[in-house]
């Protein structure tokens, strides 16, 4: 089985959102960039998938030079190898077509993507991938087993949740629940080591067109202070709801 | 021409945000000056999309659809928005639209922008609003394409009364070979869930242990809300991980979120921000969450859910 595992790189949820060029850039200064949460709970799926079904893993992303360190850290988790189309990420649409010709070139049998990245938080790229590469499609999924071509997928449905099957190609929008927290691994020295040997393919874009431009940012009115209510008198409380905020 | 907005039913029954989402393809179609049109799966009596801006129903009623199927729903929104010749569609932000929307797009070559939180800034060039960086900021998006997909934030827009009299028609869609199929559901009844609630009880490690979950339960029965927990407690197994709202858990957008024993770690604090009123009741008056609240207790949960729940139950008598 081949698996490509798409790896957005993100800012840390830590980091400080800023904008600059007039609020139509993300100020990437002193930003943290990781692999986006999503997609690591996909990446050690995938990689359970490599040690107990003999599956090769490749990670991508679309992006410049500096998404390096990100795509070496997924390598360094074990990742057989990695691709870095060379295009800035415009939109979903455009990330979802410059993938699709990276999974048709590749021939991959299973493409395991995050939900939504925690940056632009689109939820489009695994979606739109399916769409444009003729894949099955399962979204928010929390548990995928694959026996030869017939898979069994479980996904988040508002209320519960609901198991499905389904076949290879698939396409899978991933979250927490693939894997645990408590599952996901950290680069030990001899994976940091073994992964600069591993190959990382710079592939050139098809140039695929953007269908939206972001054209402002602007980050929320700030917030007033809380208003402190005395634990003795739960009733204050009450009456805030009902009469200022009026949701009760 | 219309504006097509597909409205989301359960058994039959339209959602909440099945007449907010009508509510905001009204407000587009009043932009652009044409109507509205709905598409309807298996829905019985559609009149009531009429009190909210609707003009006509394309009715769906097919058996091999009753299980919700992401790439036949695209399909038969896609068939629908081509015969309307319809250049904008509308859907919402539930896990059943987030699914099918970028099918959709991929089908209609729409250009798509989801998280959508008010009516377009200007319909030429097309421009929304949406939440970006986990609601940490928003950003206004211009759409290009002739046909344009937005999906609409939960809890953002509202639901507005415009009355227009539905006329309903039926529509038979051609259906794609479904691709996935439905084996079984797992859904808890009789609970009002994260998605659809309106206010949302949540639980941190503060509570101690699972067995103490019992005046969360009561404090949500009272307020007709939904439980969730953070992060923490679903890891420790205290709570179902479906109850996990935050980052990697499920995002909440309810008219209020109520915190209990929750520190407000940032990635907790990303999930939930949505919400239009927080509350936080915790021992620590240094917790991250008594900065992103409106209103906050600063005591102990023990002590002061149990009036809480007192309070609120002679309150909601005198209602």
């Amino acid at each position: 089985m081949k698996i490509l595992v798409c790896i957005s790189h993100v800012p840390d949820t830590t980091s400080k959102i800023n904008f600059t060029e007039n609020d139509t850039k993300f100020d990437t200064n002193g930003v943290q960039f990781v692999i986006n949460p999503n997609d690591e709970f996909g990446l050690t799926r995938a990689m359970w998938f490599k040690e107990k079904q003999g599956a090769n893993v490749t990670v991508v992303n679309v992006g410049g030079a500096e998404t390096e360190p990100t795509l070496r850290k997924a390598l360094a988790i074990g990742a057989d190898g990695a691709i870095r189309v060379n295009t800035a990420a415009k939109d979903g649409f455009q990330v979802a077509k410059e993938l699709a010709k990276v999974v048709q070139d590749g021939g991959y049998d299973l493409v395991i993507a995050g939900r939504e990245s925690i940056d632009y938080n689109g939820g489009m790229v695994p979606g739109m991938l399916a769409g444009l590469t003729n894949a099955n499609f399962v979204n928010n999924c929390i548990s995928l087993e694959v026996d030869g071509n017939n898979v069994k997928a479980v996904r988040e449905i508002d209320g519960g949740k609901e198991t499905v099957s389904t076949s290879l190609p698939l396409v899978i929008g991933g979250q927490k629940g693939l894997v645990e927290e408590s599952d996901l691994r950290i680069p030990n020295m001899r994976g940091i080591m073994m992964a600069r040997q591993k190959p990382l393919q710079v592939v050139d874009p098809v140039d695929a067109k953007a269908e939206t431009d972001s054209v402002k940012f602007e980050k929320p009115a700030p917030k007033g202070a809380v208003k402190l209510v005395d634990a003795d008198n739960v009733q204050e409380l009450v009456d805030l709801l009902h009469n200022e905020a009026k949701v009760i | 021409m219309s504006v097509l907005v597909y409205t989301e039913s359960e058994n039959g029954k339209f959602k909440k945000t099945a007449l907010e989402v009508a509510s905001y393809a009204k407000a587009v179609a009043d932009q652009m000056g044409t109507s509205v049109t709905a598409i309807t799966f298996n829905a019985s009596d559609v009149s009531i999309l009429g009190n909210h801006g609707v003009d006509k129903v394309l009715k769906v009623t097919n058996s091999q659809l009753e299980s919700f199927n992401a790439k036949a729903y695209a399909s038969s929104i896609a068939q629908a928005a081509k015969n309307e010749n319809s250049q904008v569609v509308v859907v919402s932000s539930s896990a059943n639209s987030k699914y099918l929307a970028p099918l959709l797009a991929i089908e209609m070559e729409a250009g798509y922008a989801s998280n959508v939180v008010e009516a377009p800034s200007s319909v030429s060039p097309f421009t929304v609003k949406r939440t970006a960086f986990t609601n940490k900021a928003f950003n206004s998006t211009a759409i290009n394409t002739d046909v344009k997909l937005i999906g609409v934030s939960k809890n953002a827009f509202g639901v507005v009364e415009n009355s227009a009299s539905a006329t309903a028609e039926d529509f038979s869609p051609n259906i794609p070979e479904l691709g996935v199929k439905v084996e079984s559901v797992d859904k808890v009844t009789g609970k009002v869930t994260i998605a659809d609630a309106e206010i949302v009880v949540s639980g941190g490690r503060g509570l101690k242990g699972p067995e103490n979950w019992g005046m969360i339960e009561e404090l949500a029965d009272v307020l007709g809300a939904a439980t969730a927990c953070s992060k923490p407690v679903s890891d420790l197994g205290w709570r179902p991980h479906s109850e996990h709202v935050g980052q990697t858990g499920k995002p909440v957008a309810s008219n209020l979120y109520i915190a209990i024993g929750i520190s407000g770690a940032i990635q907790h604090l990303a999930g939930i921000n949505a919400s239009k009123v927080k509350v936080v009741i915790n021992t620590d008056p240094e917790a991250p969450f008594f900065k992103a609240a409106d209103y906050g207790i600063v005591g102990d949960a023990f002590e002061v859910v149990p009036k809480l729940i007192e309070n609120l139950k002679a309150f909601k008598a005198q209602q």
